[in-house]
């Protein structure tokens, strides 16, 4: 990935040079080798800018805010962000004109949460070489496959081409897709009984602490003002009145991004509990995928979704498979 | 029912009068179950009211310490709970707990001095409290003005009380004036800040300003150009409250807590804190 | 000094639980976090961290304080008994339990929260020694040492056994009533001790400057430009108060059962737009005056009134945690500078 960092601000320095945009968004480095976080550069500090197997952060939602500024954004979307990018233009949340998207090539995105799990934990320094992570640790040196710590979004990855992009930076060493079930999961869960999904949802979703990282780093969560968030509604977006609180307020929002999300995994990536959210958006693709024809949301930043448009033949609510359940 | 004790605990006051003062500003007469205040405070302090399921906020107390038969909270309608407020009839309970925060250094500081007082519209509110306790313990002040103003003669606060009382006491003088001409007001028209400058008031006196923090930033300016020091100056300030004893963390300018370390600030000590307010 | 083996860990649970509830590490879900002991629970000491501090068990995310009930125009106010049941709590890391004084500054001054104070009367801290503190650790920043972890009754855990002693005489006389101990001599865990003093000079965070970052700091930082940038991308969200040791922030709530309203109190964040919002503005427009909100009260506000104590314990949740990666430690590096002009 180094290379493709170097030649990530060689086309940003020329950019910024010629002035087709004005600044860069992008990921900066963090502490560690690992904690990356979503940054603006400029010509004098695009130095810092960062790019690894740890820029997890989907920048598309950001440029909602940066598309209402002065002046153009150079914005790097990895090929799953470029998703998401499109279906907030679907939305017209961004102002199309004021983005060049940058396309940027990905091995996948590495979960550090994953490389605790396999004991990898005191992390100093982490190498990459091909698709193997050389971790050193305050415990001694410690090695692993990327592919066996890769965030959960990456394990259905929607491959390397971008649904949306002005300029691309080519990949010197494009690695295999990898062919992981999409809706296995989601299959498992809705072989179960009604008693046994219930209780594995309630399991779940009661670790939840009403944190709203989830909704907050959504793309398709783009309301200026949140139902959660309106005292008015007598639910509160900060604390449960009753133990079913968190599991109406994770239900409801799943609804409202249906036929939105594109799968996209941030709300599982940044949940601090590990919830598997994105498995509850997975149900309703599915859903979607069955009654209405295969459709991936963000594939195209301008078709109508399947949600919001009527055909005469659209399936009978009582007909769709499983909705006795 | 238990005896728990806790700040957050309310007590019930019993609405024995209402007074509409303004088009938006009704005044509340609370007692205790049992008669009497609900509890005692000095003037400037507040008191967090509420309608159980309805809203709980804070409130200044606009009624004298001196008075102990009865509470007084001039409130403006301004959203769910005050809008509940000024909807409900004699007799309905309501919860109180307080008091909460300073007050103006009655006793200390402000004891034999002339006083000045400088408030716009519902701002007279905690300073009625402290109007009345220095007209009660007369002996104990200088001269005291009182500058008030109000957008129209209709919203002036108290006035009855102004005009039947303080105008009447023995060393009190009231200057009114209203932003804009208005049939049947024959006194003052303009604004407060313009007002006292053009009043013209000697610099050693004690201001006691508030209003509208737009209000208080001018009369603060004007205080200024007389020649005031900021230490001879004294403000309220509000942010929204949730606890009233400084732990709930939202009212906070800088390291000073509006509901414990305040709401009544000395203006050199409030310029001290970041502009956050 | 006294000592369990570990292979009979679950004997000492069974005994500490027959005295009083028992709090502890549990995994669930892989979420480790603390909750109720029970046969069988599938505990975890090895965790450095619960996602949540242990602080919701004297400070609940959610509580009730009191109800009343609406008769016409009467009001009957209930206030619920103050909270009463024993417990303990096992597995407090030495940041965590450091976290419970800085609690203390907020809840057990004047006037005291009685609902707090019941719970840190009712509870025994059974804190934990650390072996493998992580990257992310910083807690000697503040002096707060791993190995002398404090609480009520401090253990170690050495060589197949947990060691325990007891620090205060709560925790002398919860001690004394546990059958299944034997006793043990100091010396025994001095390996433990030593190795963990080793780890901790490695830790690339143990030489966080605070320098000039205090109590005196406001007028220095408060108007730092660094704010709009250190902020940019903060989602706003709660991760960073919610999993916070020492976060006291809290709302107040009513809410209609149908039957009554019951007033409780939850955990509420700096960070939301609505925590200062009122009917008539709000002071903190945007996210960057929330967030230097948080980071100027945990290392000026808060040290400005309480002798210097930071509001922050080096634990490193939100380095972990923070879902942008932005934290405590990236703000004092940044601002370190401009705190030392």
């Amino acid at each position: 990935m180094q290379a493709v960092e170097k030649a990530i601000k060689e086309k940003a320095r020329a950019l910024l040079a010629d002035g087709t945009v004005d600044r860069v968004l992008g990921w900066e480095k963090g502490e560690y080798c690992y904690d990356n976080t979503p940054a603006v550069f400029t010509e004098e500090d695009i130095d810092r800018l960062v790019y690894n197997s740890f820029c997890g952060a989907n920048l598309s939602k950001y440029l909602i805010a940066e598309s209402k500024k002065e002046g153009r954004v150079l914005a790097l979307l990895k090929p799953c962000d470029t998703y998401s990018f499109n279906q907030l233009i679907k939305e017209h949340r961004i102002d199309r004109e004021k983005v060049y998207v940058l396309g940027v090539p990905c091995h996948g995105i590495a979960d550090v949460e994953k490389l605790n799990v396999k004991g990898i934990k005191g992390i100093e320094s982490i190498a990459e070489d091909g698709g193997r992570l050389t971790v050193q640790t305050m415990y001694g040196e410690k090695e692993c496959e990327l592919n066996d710590v890769l965030l959960e979004r990456c394990l259905s990855c929607k491959g390397p081409e971008y649904m949306a992009a002005d300029d691309t930076v080519e990949d010197p060493a494009p690695v295999e897709l990898r062919k992981h079930d999409r809706f296995g999961m989601v299959e498992k869960l809705m072989q179960m009984t009604p008693d046994e999904r219930f209780e594995f949802w309630r399991s779940e979703l009661s670790k939840c602490i009403r944190c709203n990282a989830c909704r907050n780093v959504c793309p398709a969560c783009s309301c200026l003002k949140c139902v959660f968030d309106n005292d008015a509604s007598g639910v509160s977006s900060k604390a449960n009145v009753d133990t079913f609180e968190e599991n109406m307020f994770h239900i409801i929002r799943a609804f409202h991004v249906a036929g939105r999300c594109t799968d996209c995994g941030e709300c599982s990536r940044v949940c601090p509990q590990g919830i598997p959210l994105h498995l509850l958006n997975r149900k309703f693709i599915k859903d979607i995928n069955e009654n209405y024809g295969e459709y991936q949301a963000g594939a195209d930043d301008s078709s109508p979704w399947p949600l919001v448009s009527y055909t005469q033949d659209d399936v009978e609510p009582g007909k769709m498979e499983g909705g006795k359940n | 029912m238990s005896m728990r004790q806790d700040t957050l605990i309310p007590k019930i006051g019993v609405i024995t009068d209402i007074r509409k003062d303004t088009p938006d500003v009704k005044t509340f007469r609370a007692v205790a179950p049992e008669g009497g205040v609900v509890f005692q405070h000095m003037p400037g302090q507040c008191a967090m009211l509420s309608i159980p399921g309805v809203g709980e906020a804070m409130f200044s107390i606009t009624s004298s310490p001196t008075n102990t038969e009865y509470m007084e909270f001039s409130i403006k309608k301004c959203g769910c709970l005050t809008d509940w407020l000024h909807q409900m009839d004699v007799g309905q309970q309501i919860t109180i707990r307080g008091p909460y925060g300073n007050a103006f250094p009655v006793e200390t500081e402000l004891k034999g001095k002339d006083l000045l007082f400088i408030a716009g519209g519902i701002g007279l509110a905690p300073l009625r409290s402290v109007i009345n306790y220095v007209r009660h313990y007369r002996e104990n002040y200088g001269k005291i003005d009182i500058v008030y103003g109000s957008r129209s003669k209709d919203d002036l606060v108290d006035f009855d009380e102004i005009r039947n009382e303080w105008a009447n006491t023995e060393g009190v003088n009231v200057y009114l004036t209203i932003d804009r001409e208005q049939e049947g007001w024959d006194g003052h028209v303009g604004f407060v800040p313009n007002y006292v400058k053009e009043l013209g008031f000697s610099t050693d006196k004690t201001a006691l300003v508030c209003g509208p923090p737009i209000m208080i930033k001018f009369v603060l300016g004007a205080l200024s150009e007389l020649g005031f020091d900021k230490k001879q100056v004294y403000t309220t300030m509000e942010l929204r409250m949730k606890c009233g004893v400084g732990k709930c963390g939202r009212c906070n300018i800088g390291s000073k807590y509006v509901c414990k370390d305040g709401p009544v600030f000395r203006c050199d000590e409030l310029e001290e804190l970041p502009d956050e307010y | 000094m006294q000592k369990i083996a570990m292979d009979r860990i679950s004997e000492f649970y069974s005994a500490m639980a027959a005295e009083r509830a028992l709090y502890l590490p549990l995994k669930k879900r892989g979420a480790v976090n603390f909750g109720r002991w029970q046969e069988g629970a599938d505990v975890d000491i090895d965790a450095l961290h619960t996602v949540k501090s242990p602080k919701d068990l004297f400070f609940p995310q959610s509580e009730d304080i009191v109800a009343f009930k609406m008769k016409g125009k009467e009001i009957e106010i209930d206030a619920p008994d103050t909270p009463d049941e024993p417990f303990a709590v096992f597995g407090v890391r030495a940041c965590d339990a450091r976290a419970m004084e800085v609690l203390d500054r907020v809840f057990l001054s004047e006037p005291v929260d009685t609902y707090y104070r019941a719970r840190r009367e009712n509870g025994v801290v059974i804190t934990l020694a650390c072996t493998a503190p992580e990257e992310t650790c910083f807690c000697s920043v503040f002096g707060i040492d791993p190995a002398q972890p404090g609480g009520d009754v401090s253990t170690w855990l050495s060589g197949g056994f947990l060691y325990l002693k007891a620090v205060t005489e709560k925790g002398e006389a919860f001690l004394a009533g546990l059958t299944p101990l034997e006793e043990a001599n100091d010396a025994e865990i001095e390996p433990a001790v030593r190795a963990l003093e080793e780890t901790m000079e490695r830790l690339p965070l143990k030489d966080l400057d605070l320098t000039g970052i205090d109590g005196n700091a406001t007028e220095k930082l408060f108007g730092s430009e660094q704010w709009a940038e250190l902020s940019r991308a903060c989602l706003g969200c709660g991760t960073c108060t919610y999993i916070c040791p020492t976060c006291q922030c809290y709302d107040i709530r009513d809410f209609d059962t149908g039957k009554e309203i019951r007033r409780y109190r939850c955990w509420d964040s700096c960070m939301y737009s609505d925590f200062t919002r009122m009917a008539h503005g709000n002071p903190r427009k945007s996210q960057v005056e929330r967030f230097r909100q948080r980071f100027m009260h945990k290392l000026v506000y808060f040290p400005a009134n309480n002798d210097g104590m930071y509001s922050c314990v080096g634990c490193g949740r939100c380095v972990a945690k923070c879902p942008i990666s932005m934290n405590i430690v990236k703000v004092a590096k940044a601002l370190g500078a401009e705190a030392r002009k």
